[in-house]
This record gives structure tokens, C-alpha cells and sequence, in this order.
């Protein structure tokens, strides 16, 4: 008998149905948590109503969050934030964020402790797959896929093949989680994942923070994969602890699991990664981006909207000016992150250096608000997605790359390595 | 089902925001999407498209966000079928969940040109080219997902499916 890997076992351990599930096999799956945006749900929400089911499964399990185009952008946008409010409150949803309480929700949930180690969970965002770090299942799906999940608790999925990822070495200052999962889409491209789960292991990652792990699953559908996963170790102990008001379970792969691909990267000549456009696998190494002039640096999102990401930026910001030709937007993943921020300084750091400081949003990272591009213009950006018009008008341009690089290029007015501006 | 349409198409990896651009998802009707459907990539597309047509891409079409608009603006704009060499998961799910009919095939790809007159049938899993009188077959659907395309999508399967456990 085969082993398991982490993903199968996650799998199966919700109701597939059977001891072990393999690659390929389809099956169904109980979920504990349902999530959907100011976006996706008023589609989910009326796909709802044509079910002919009256009450979400839980009410508690089922999370609504205005973040993308929220606080309202315009008047559509409004009212597709009144409808999911309507949504919430006829059906007495527990877990309805709305402005004043939301943030982005990939940082938000984890931090309230709504997603734990061993849960499934699928959303209406194709970044759901972020709560990977915490040892859980949990993949992006649409908004047909999430109103079912809402009806009914359950959800049709394919068990993913898993390609493991072994970082080995000593990371080198100012390269991080990001740099990592850059480098990991430039290595195996925008679909080298596709349909499958990524594990991330070996003694590099067993050192990450909760910060660095959220942001390597989080890109892990940028590969195209469906999952992002990571062991449950002390870290993640540290982290859901004093957060969970739940029992949670814990599951590993097998010495004997089967993968359809393993991949070994040593990280210690690694510099800090920038990914060019227009896809999440032009990842280089910053020199080869030295000099590469930006109007705009974006500092924020659900990959890397954390404490630790603003803390860092602000170590770089301190002391030095945002150059005067850039626009530094700063935005906070949550409520919770921005009061963090406030009381360690960063937000006076950021201010004091001339960026300015958002309310939480998705806003720019999709070209939404706060921070939209004109023709021409050129953003680098701790975001996601660097897709032709991804922040704005279809002729300007996203570079990616972590929180230090985006800070030290808004001082710089190019993009440079942090050493360059921490001389 | 026969589908009839001419081709447009298209390279690989297009993403989502090229389907339907995020400054227009404070919209949610297919009718209102499909007036901005592919406009940042072809401005041409959106109206000139007729009924029936048949978009072709390259590999993992469909890439990047998990919003619906996309597939449903597609509809929308009365594409018959999208034909790639392969599709991004949340894409291909939204698909096959709203009814738009969607199969992978490379040699398809290959041999299609702009404008080419294709005819697709589903249930033999055929792709005819006019221009060039070759004929595809595409894999079959594993035979849930079969089911699903049959109920009309997993809205109408689930529906059934609710009423039979009652």
C-alpha cells in the first residue's frame, strides 16, 4: 500500500468516503468553511436563491467579506455590498466583515482564527489556497461552486497530483518568503502546478515565519496549482494558539507518499526576486531589474499585507524620502494589522517618508481603487498578479516583488536591491 | 449538441483579466460583461463577436482569478465553445458549472486560424475544420463531470440531487 501525501490525506479526511483518496479520483467533500467577497458573492448569491435552499448549511461556517471593491468604490459596488449584507443578515451569519471590522480576507481569516490546521475550505477567490500554511485544505473555486458549498456543506473535487518543493541552504539578508515563491513560479512556469497540490518543505521553510508561509500558498495558484501546503510545526502551534476556538487536527504526509515531481532549490546564492510582466513567472533576480523606472509602489495585499511585510518596509522607508516622481501606497492587511502598525510607529514611519496609508483593500492589486495605473505608468507592487492591465490601464506595467524591494524602489524611483538604499 | 461558429483566437495563459478586466466586476449580469469581454487584449472582439462563435486558445486558458465573470461574459457575448490545449482549473469548474461548453485539445489548436469555420460535436467529442477538412477528437469528460454537463450545469444537478435525498 502507497503512502500519502498531505493533500490526499486532508482530503480524505473529509468525508471522501474512503481511507485513502488518489490523484484522479473525484469525489465529495465536506468543507468547514465557505468563503466569498463583495465580488464573487453576489453572483454565489444568486445562484443561492435558484437552489431552492433556504438557509446556508452553517451559519457560522459560512464567511462574507467586503474587501475587494470596498469601502465602496462607486454606486455598482455599493450594491453588491448591500446585497451580501442583506445575504448576511437574513441568514444570520456569525462572520460578516464589513467596513470598520473586514480586511483583506486572506489575512483576515487566519488571524481570527477562522481557518485552523486540518479544515477545508473553499472560496470564492482564487487566493483561498493561502490558508495552505496552516496545514489545511483549501482551493479557489466560483461562485456556482460557492453557493452549492453554502446550500449544501459539501463540494465535488478532483484529489490533486503533488509536486514537493525542498528549500535547502541559508537565505541571504532581504530574501524571503516572496523571493521564494517567485523563484518557484519562474522555475516550473505559470502552469507547472496546474491541477495540482504544491507542498513546501525542507529546513529553509521550517524556519519561516506564519507571515513568509501565508505568502509563498497564497501564490501558489500563479503556478496554477490548487493547493499551497505546509506541515503543521511549532510555528503554526505558536500561531493558532490563543486564536482557535475550535478543535483542530493535524495531518502530514507519508515517508512513502508518492509525488508526482520533487523539486530542490537551494537558496543561498539567492537575491531578492522581481517578477517582470506580464506573468508571475518572469521572476529574475532585482539586478536585473537595477534602474528600471516605477511611478507607483504598492506595499499591501494578501500576499504580503502582514505585520512582518510592514515592518520591514518600514525599516527600509525610516529615515529616507519616497522619491518625488513615486506614488508609495501602504495598506494594511486588516484592522487588527493597521492598530499593530500604529502602535509600533511604522504607520508615523511611513507617513514621515511621504506614503501614504490605506484603510484595508484589495483595491489597487486588481486595478480596482486607491491606486489605479494610467497608460504608460509602471507599478512595482507585493501583489499577486502581474497580468497586462492587472492594476489599471491595459498599457502599464506591474513589476512583483517583496515588501523590502517595493519600499527601497519607491525611495529610489527604480527599482533597486534594499542593500542599495540601506547603505 | 452541434456547435457552429468561426474562430478567434488566441496565444497562451490568457488570463482572466484579459476575459473580463476587474474594473468591471461591480458588474454581474453576463448581458453587461459581455460588452467589455477580451477588450483589453482585442478591442475588436466584443463587437464583432457573433452567435455561435468559438474562441480557441493556447495552454492553462483562463489563468489567474476565480471570478465567474469570465466564463459568464463569454456566454454572454454568445461564444458556443472555448477550445484549448489546456485550461486553469477554477476556469475549467465555471465552465462546466454554468454550461459553457469547453474541451481541450491541442491538435485543434494547432490547426485553427483566425476566422476558420469549426464544428464541434459534443457527444462524439469531434472538432471539424472546414478550411482544412481535418477532424479532431477531443478526450471524453470523466463521467461525473459528463453528468453535470448533462443536468445543464451543477446548479440544476444539485437541485436534483437535493430533491432525491428528501
Amino acid at each position: 500500500m502507497r503512502g500519502h501525501t498531505l493533500a490526499e490525506k486532508l482530503i480524505a479526511s473529509h468525508g471522501a468516503g474512503r481511507d485513502g483518496v488518489c490523484p484522479g479520483d473525484l469525489v465529495e467533500v465536506g468543507v468547514d468553511v465557505v468563503l466569498a467577497n463583495d465580488i464573487t458573492a453576489p453572483i454565489a448569491l444568486r445562484e443561492f436563491a435558484s437552489l431552492g435552499v433556504e438557509h446556508v448549511f452553517a451559519p457560522e461556517r459560512v464567511v462574507l467579506v467586503a474587501d475587494h471593491f470596498a469601502p465602496n468604490k462607486d454606486i455598482k459596488s455599493a450594491g453588491q455590498c448591500q446585497v451580501m449584507r442583506e445575504f448576511a443578515r437574513a441568514q444570520g451569519l456569525v462572520h460578516h466583515y464589513d467596513v470598520g471590522r473586514m480586511g483583506i480576507e486572506h489575512v483576515l481569516l487566519p488571524e481570527q482564527g477562522l481557518v485552523l490546521p486540518g479544515d477545508m475550505v473553499v472560496g470564492a477567490d482564487s487566493h483561498t489556497c493561502t490558508y495552505g500554511a496552516l496545514g489545511a485544505f483549501a482551493t479557489g473555486m466560483g461562485s456556482t461552486d460557492i453557493a452549492v458549498a453554502m446550500a449544501t456543506g459539501s463540494i465535488w473535487m478532483r484529489v490533486p497530483e503533488t509536486i514537493r518543493f525542498e528549500y535547502s541552504g541559508t537565505l541571504p539578508p532581504w530574501v524571503g518568503g516572496k523571493d521564494l515563491i517567485l523563484y518557484t513560479i519562474g522555475q516550473i512556469g505559470v502552469s507547472g502546478a496546474l491541477y495540482m497540490a504544491m507542498e513546501f518543505t525542507g529546513p529553509v521553510v521550517e524556519g519561516l515565519s506564519m507571515a513568509d508561509r501565508f505568502t509563498m500558498s497564497n501564490m501558489a495558484i500563479e503556478a496554477g496549482g490548487k493547493a499551497g501546503l505546509f506541515a503543521v510545526d511549532d510555528v503554526t502551534r505558536d500561531y493558532v494558539a490563543g486564536r482557535a476556538q475550535r478543535d483542530y487536527h493535524v495531518y502530514a504526509s507519508d515517508a512513502d507518499a508518492v509525488y508526482a515531481r520533487v523539486v530542490t532549490i537551494d537558496v543561498s546564492a539567492m537575491e531578492p526576486q522581481v517578477a517582470f510582466p506580464h506573468l508571475p513567472e518572469n521572476a529574475r533576480a532585482v539586478s536585473a531589474a537595477q534602474g528600471v523606472k516605477i511611478d507607483q509602489a504598492v506595499i499591501g495585499s494578501c500576499t504580503n499585507g502582514r505585520l512582518e511585510d510592514l515592518r520591514v518596509a518600514a525599516q527600509v522607508l525610516a529615515g529616507h524620502h519616497v522619491h518625488p516622481d513615486v506614488r508609495c501606497i501602504v495598506i494594511p492587511g486588516t484592522q487588527q494589522v493597521y492598530l499593530d502598525a500604529l502602535r509600533e510607529g511604522l504607520v508615523e514611519t511611513f507617513i514621515a517618508a511621504g506614503a501614504v496609508v490605506s484603510t484595508p483593500t484589495c483595491g489597487p492589486c486588481l486595478g480596482g481603487h486607491m491606486g489605479v495605473l494610467a497608460a504608460g505608468e509602471r507599478a512595482i507592487s507585493t501583489t499577486n498578479r502581474n497580468f497586462r492591465g492587472r492594476m489599471g490601464h491595459p498599457d502599464s506595467e506591474v513589476y512583483l516583488s517583496s515588501p523590502a524591494v517595493a519600499a527601497a524602489s519607491a525611495i529610489a524611483g527604480s527599482i533597486v536591491h534594499p542593500d542599495e538604499v540601506m547603505r | 449538441m452541434t456547435l457552429q461558429g468561426s474562430v478567434w483566437k488566441y496565444g497562451d495563459n490568457v488570463d482572466t483579466d484579459a476575459i473580463i478586466p476587474a474594473r468591471y466586476l461591480n458588474m454581474s449580469t453576463a448581458e453587461e460583461l459581455a460588452r467589455h469581454c477580451m477588450e483589453d487584449i482585442d478591442t475588436r472582439f466584443a463587437g464583432a463577436v457573433c452567435p455561435g462563435d468559438i474562441i480557441v486558445g493556447g495552454e492553462n486558458f483562463g489563468c489567474g482569478s476565480s471570478r465567474e465573470h469570465a466564463p459568464l461574459a463569454l456566454k454572454g457575448a454568445g461564444v458556443s465553445c472555448v477550445i484549448a490545449a489546456s485550461f486553469a482549473r477554477i476556469f475549467y469548474r465555471n465552465a462546466i458549472n454554468i454550461g459553457l461548453p469547453i474541451l481541450m485539445c491541442p491538435e485543434a489548436v494547432a490547426g485553427a486560424q483566425p476566422g476558420d469555420e469549426l464544428t464541434v460535436d459534443l457527444e462524439a467529442g469531434t472538432i471539424a475544420n472546414a478550411r482544412t477538412g481535418e477532424v479532431y477528437h477531443t478526450a471524453p469528460f470523466p463521467p461525473f463531470i459528463m453528468s453535470l454537463i448533462e443536468a445543464g450545469g451543477l446548479i440544476p444537478y444539485t437541485r436534483e440531487k437535493l430533491k432525491s435525498s428528501l
